[in-house]
């Protein structure tokens, strides 16, 4: 005589239903929710790296310059582009699945996947240069740059300090986009299968929400790694 | 007076007595609150126990006992934060005038160098009554300098300097111990404090080996890594002249004052591009890995030898005289007293 | 009222390893917690037994100090990241907080699993680092001496951390969606048990703290690795930031540890006094103002390292405004039994023991608060004494008090009351009788991590050591009853303590899916006045 179904009879449940919630309602709400504290959580993981950045570049602003000027601001600024456009083409596509839309949600996930997969392989040229100039942190480290605006060469100490941190946060940044990319599968091989429509579709807005985030992530990550070393030597 | 209570190490410095007093004042409140709760838990137990006490009366609260035990307590905090922020203040600022020596901690051992040279291993020979103030560094890892006795302790961190300071009351010998775990020998890595009549003490410095004092050591190494090529008190000089500069402020290149203190010296030799002194170019090179931490203390003793000097001794160019542009000329800076 | 066949209930839905181990119902999962933390909690109390028994004398004779150092090495994380941490949430939390809100199950039941999962592939790696030769950074691995100067396997136990994190934070965030989102009609927030609001503190500073430490020991390991200079001053770093970072997680993270327990006793004292609890919104805000106030004093680890007075001087006044509410919830408990009708069952005994020894331990806070006072007794015995009273003292005996609370409901049948309240006093007797002689030990200037120590601190420690021998006799005896009671226990009914709370008012032990009819919340929590008797101690 137990029950789990407690919805009128008249109502059908949704196949999405999982059998804890009350209904779809809650189902929703329960799981945006936890996205959000789950990037929260992301928010202090990160933090721990920028407040390293924060520490090392106040007691070593020469070599921090020094080892800025080394990467390439015009790659740089190209992926800040690809990941903004990356995350239109995603609210669109969280658009798309509000509408119902299933194939244009569909063309939306994919060319999400094709801008990160833009940006993965622009940082995989980066890092390849990186490695061919030894910037790379560890036994193979050299560093023969001036600290911009003076003659001063830079204590390599504190500028692999600065190249530790750089693969650090670029390194922690790409695994999650590598991440998104694996959760971006997911919901495309779902959205074919016709998961998602306007009453239902929790999963992209939640992997909409995640995206979104690590393209913030990026936001902070550029102007403190790539720019502050090309004005006036500041 | 707190001697009698027993288990209380001994109180052997002027701190010592005033850290027991907090420590008796707090735990009075302690033993107060504790047994207050205690008594109270038993007694209504007892007397509202199931078998003579059926029914329970339901009380939801009341505002005024929770004001009443969040403000009481918080008064109560607020003085025990007041006293001992009052005994930190007194233990971080050592007086002007006090005795210094340098210690140096090393896994697994303390070595300690008096200003005239005398050197011990794992003791440490202080004059009763005086104000002592030790200069810490550590050549490893962080250890920790804690003297029971005096209730002092200080953590040793590498790469810069720490203090500690105490004026030893009783004469004795008190144990010195290693508080911050630093590896294997963690535990073995104690030693005494000395305390003697200064007449003792006089008599115990002059009776050790003198391999010059760290003043002179801090000469010869200066003159050995030709320092004196560029610290220089003539005009021409490449690096500012060392003359006077120790305890005075020093203004940089980007506009910050700074005070030259010990930890100043030791970082300019191991890091000379993070403070840069205005009107000179940053050419220092760093003396990172050529010197030890006993070098580096010589060399600082030596720069607070100077302080009383307005011109560098035996420099090369010039005699020992002040050249007429010093004082005008913007490249060597003479500080301010 | 007790049926002679068993009813159809959680544990017998199913039979067979693998409806265990893919299971994704909540009390199963906090049955197979319970197995886990039980196992690393003995790991961890056997590496006490054995270097307390080597303080028995000042030479280092039975172990050699390298040993000496991995044994509390080892006994600090196991006892912090793989029993404290985890214990209530994860045991008593996962079974009861979704009972407790009238709910079927967490919001997220298969994340619930994999945060098991999670925590068993750390933990195995962590007792892979004991076996394989031990790790002797001390638990809070200080910079440069791990990065730079131990060749034990500081990066696999580092990395077991760094796993079993996830757990904890993953536990946190099914926590709070689920109190946000699941609770029962009518169940408003000032309605919830003090249960719920001490789980829902504790997981804000699980999912906020727990990410530091995660990148904190990473780099760690990269600086072992990679020779990068990010705390070692050779290299440019800064030693005093891995403090920083360390304690920013650590000190929160005892909270992580007492609040849950401060949420067992706030269950316990108003049932055995059949009275509703004294100011209960009180206690309920200082469990958050403990949360938000406990990441705010990490630098009173620190006052020796060389911080600045006025650095000190703030992390000084916050300690001591962090204790208020705590203090405040010890005279709210002890105002709910004035005027009760106290019961002596063994529920009710750890929580006696709770409210004094955690109040002795938080006091001595004050001397730790205070910037004078704590210089002295900074890194001595007078620490241990004071932490091991709060977690010990206060949460293993709320753990243990709460284990035999929700025992019935859990297991369906009653613990033997003789042989827990024997134990329960014996655990009394040696936890004070290990504990107390520390703090005159820690005074009177012995360091701690000192496998050798001055011949005058022996008498003390011979105390301690008797102390804690007989304390570990206490904690096997419920060990063997407890498991002894779930074969030939006397079945206990729906609600053998005449409890409030929503998981009281169904079956012992409950059905899958928690209730027969999803329950309506009509009445305040601790609503005693309206519940039946309690039946007649036995």
């Amino acid at each position: 005589m137990s029950d789990n179904a407690h919805t009128s009879p008249a109502v059908a449940t949704h196949p999405a239903l999982q059998h804890h919630f009350d209904d779809m309602e809650q189902q929703r709400e329960a799981s945006s929710l936890g996205m959000w504290v789950f990037l929260m959580t992301e928010v202090m993981f990160f933090g721990g790296l920028f407040l390293g950045y924060l520490v090392y570049r106040t007691s070593y602003p020469g070599a921090f310059a020094a080892g800025s000027m080394t990467l390439n601001v015009t790659l740089g600024a190209i992926n800040t582009a690809v990941l903004i456009g990356s995350s239109f083409t995603m609210a669109m596509a969280v658009w798309s699945a509000q509408m119902g839309k299933r194939g244009l949600l569909m063309m939306f996930l994919v060319l999400t996947m094709v801008l990160g997969t833009a940006f993965l392989g622009i940082k995989a040229v980066e890092y390849h240069e990186k490695w061919e100039t030894h910037h790379v942190p560890g036994k193979y480290f050299q560093f023969h740059e001036k600290v911009p605006g003076t003659d001063v060469p830079a204590d390599p100490r504190n500028a692999q300090i600065f190249f530790f941190l750089y693969f650090g946060m670029t390194g922690m940044h790409a695994l999650h986009m590598i991440i998104g990319m694996g959760i971006m599968t997911y919901l495309l091989i779902t959205a074919y299968q016709g998961k998602y429509g306007p009453d239902y579709h929790t999963p992209v807005e939640n992997g909409g929400l995640y995206w979104h985030f690590v393209d913030i992530v990026w936001i902070f990550l550029f102007p403190l790694l790539y720019l502050i070393a090309h004005r006036g030597g500041h | 007076m707190l001697q009698s209570i027993p288990f209380l190490p001994p109180e052997a410095s002027t701190h010592a007595t005033q850290v027991d007093l907090l420590f008796l004042f707090i735990s009075s409140v302690v033993v107060f609150f504790s047994s207050l709760i205690a008594i109270l838990v038993i007694v209504f137990a007892i007397r509202y126990r199931r078998s003579t006490h059926r029914k329970a009366t339901q009380i939801e609260g009341s505002l005024a006992l929770e004001i009443g035990w969040t403000v009481i307590p918080l008064g109560i905090t607020m003085i025990i934060f007041v006293w001992g922020t009052v005994l930190f203040f007194g233990l971080n600022r050592p007086p002007a005038q006090s005795m210094e020596i340098y210690g140096v901690g090393k896994q697994w051992m303390w070595k300690f160098e008096h200003m005239d040279g005398q050197r011990e291993i794992n003791e440490l020979h202080v004059p009763v009554g005086r104000d002592v103030k030790i200069i810490l560094a550590s050549q490893d890892v962080i250890h920790s300098f804690f003297v029971p006795a005096f209730r002092v302790k200080s953590d040793v961190i590498p790469g810069r300097y720490t203090y500690a300071w105490f004026r030893a009351t009783k004469t004795g010998r008190y144990h010195l111990f290693c508080s911050q775990y630093c590896g294997t020998m963690h535990s073995g890595m104690v030693g005494e404090v000395i305390v003697m009549e200064p007449a003792d003490y006089e008599q115990w410095l002059a009776g050790g080996p003198t391999e010059g004092s760290l003043a002179q050591n801090g000469e010869k190494l200066f003159q050995q890594l030709a320092c004196n090529t560029c610290h220089r008190s003539d005009a021409a000089a490449r690096g500012p002249n060392l003359a006077a500069v120790f305890g005075s402020t020093v203004t940089l290149n980007d506009g910050r004052k700074v005070t030259a203190d010990e930890n100043y010296i030791r970082e300019s030799i191991l890091n000379p591009q993070a403070k840069v002194v205005q009107g000179f170019q940053p050419i220092m090179p760093t003396f990172q890995g050529q010197v030890s931490e006993e070098g580096l203390l010589q060399l600082v003793e030596y720069v607070k030898s100077l302080k009383s000097q307005q011109a560098m001794p035996n420099d090369n160019r010039n005699p020992a005289t002040v050249s007429p542009s010093e004082a005008t000329t913007p490249k060597a800076k003479v500080p301010s007293k | 009222m007790t049926e002679r066949h068993e009813h159809v209930n959680y544990l017998n839905a199913n039979y067979g390893i693998r409806s265990w181990l893919l299971t994704t119902d909540h009390k199963r999962i906090a049955i197979l917690y319970l197995v886990s933390i039980t196992l690393f909690f003995f790991i961890g109390g056997a590496m006490a037994v054995l270097f307390r028994l080597e303080l028995l004398t000042p030479q280092s004779d039975l172990v050699t100090l390298d040993t000496y150092n991995k044994l509390f090495t080892m006994h600090g994380i196991m006892m912090v990241f793989f029993f404290l941490i985890p214990s209530i949430p994860a045991v008593l939390g996962n079974f009861l907080v979704p009972m407790m809100i009238g709910a079927k199950d967490l919001a997220f039941p298969k994340i619930n699993l994999l945060s098991w999962y999670i925590f068993i592939a750390g933990g195995a790696l962590t007792l892979y680092a004991v076996i394989a030769g031990g790790v002797d950074t001390g638990w809070t691995f200080y910079t440069p001496l791990s990065t730079g100067f131990l060749n034990t396997h500081v990066i696999t136990a580092a990395v077991g951390i760094f796993i079993s994190g996830f757990s904890s934070i993953l536990t946190g965030l099914n926590f709070i969606v689920t109190i946000h989102r699941m609770r029962a009609p009518g169940l408003t927030w000032f309605r919830m048990p003090l249960f719920v609001w001490a789980h829902y503190a504790t997981s804000i500073i699980q999912i906020l703290g727990t990410p530091v430490i995660a990148i904190t020991l990473l780099l760690v390991g990269a600086e072992r690795l990679f020779h990068v200079g990010v705390f070692d001053p050779n290299l440019g770093g800064d030693p005093v930031l891995f403090q920083h970072m360390f304690w920013f997680y650590s000190h929160p993270a005892v909270y992580i540890m007492i609040l849950p327990g401060m949420g067992v006793i706030s269950e316990i004292v108003p049932c055995f006094s059949r009275k509703r609890i004294f100011g209960y919104s009180f206690i309920a805000f200082s469990s958050i103002a403990i949360a938000v106030f406990g990441f705010l004093v990490w630098g009173h680890h620190m006052f020796t390292a060389g911080m600045s007075v006025y650095a000190a001087m703030v992390f000084s006044i916050l300690s001591f405004l962090v204790a208020i509410p705590s203090a405040v919830k010890v005279f709210n408990w002890t105002a709910t039994m004035y005027k009760g009708s106290i019961s002596y069952r063994t529920p009710m005994l750890y929580a006696f023991g709770f409210i004094g020894l955690f109040t002795i331990g938080g006091l001595t806070g004050l001397f730790l608060a205070s910037l004078g006072v704590d210089v002295h007794v900074h890194d001595t015995y007078f620490i241990i004494a004071h932490f091991h009273y709060i977690m010990v003292g206060g949460m293993v005996m709320a753990y243990l008090g709460g284990i035999h609370f929700w025992w019935p409901k859990i297991t369906g049948r009653m613990y033997p009351e003789g042989w827990a309240k024997l134990s329960a006093l014996i655990i009394f007797v040696g936890f004070n009788l290990t504990f107390f002689p520390q703090f005159i030990l820690g005074y009177m200037g012995m360091p701690r991590r000192y496998g050798a120590y001055a011949p005058e601190f022996q008498v003390l420690n011979v105390m301690s050591t008797a102390g804690a021998s007989i304390l570990g006799i206490g904690y096997l005896l419920p060990m063997i009853y407890l498991t002894w009671s779930m074969r030939y226990g006397q079945r206990a009914g729906d609600n053998p303590f005449g409890a409030t709370g929503l998981e009281w008012q169904t079956a012992s032990p409950p059905p899958t899916h928690n209730f027969e009819h999803p329950p309506i919340v009509h009445s305040e929590a601790y609503d005693y006045e309206h519940v039946e008797e309690m039946p007649v101690v036995g």
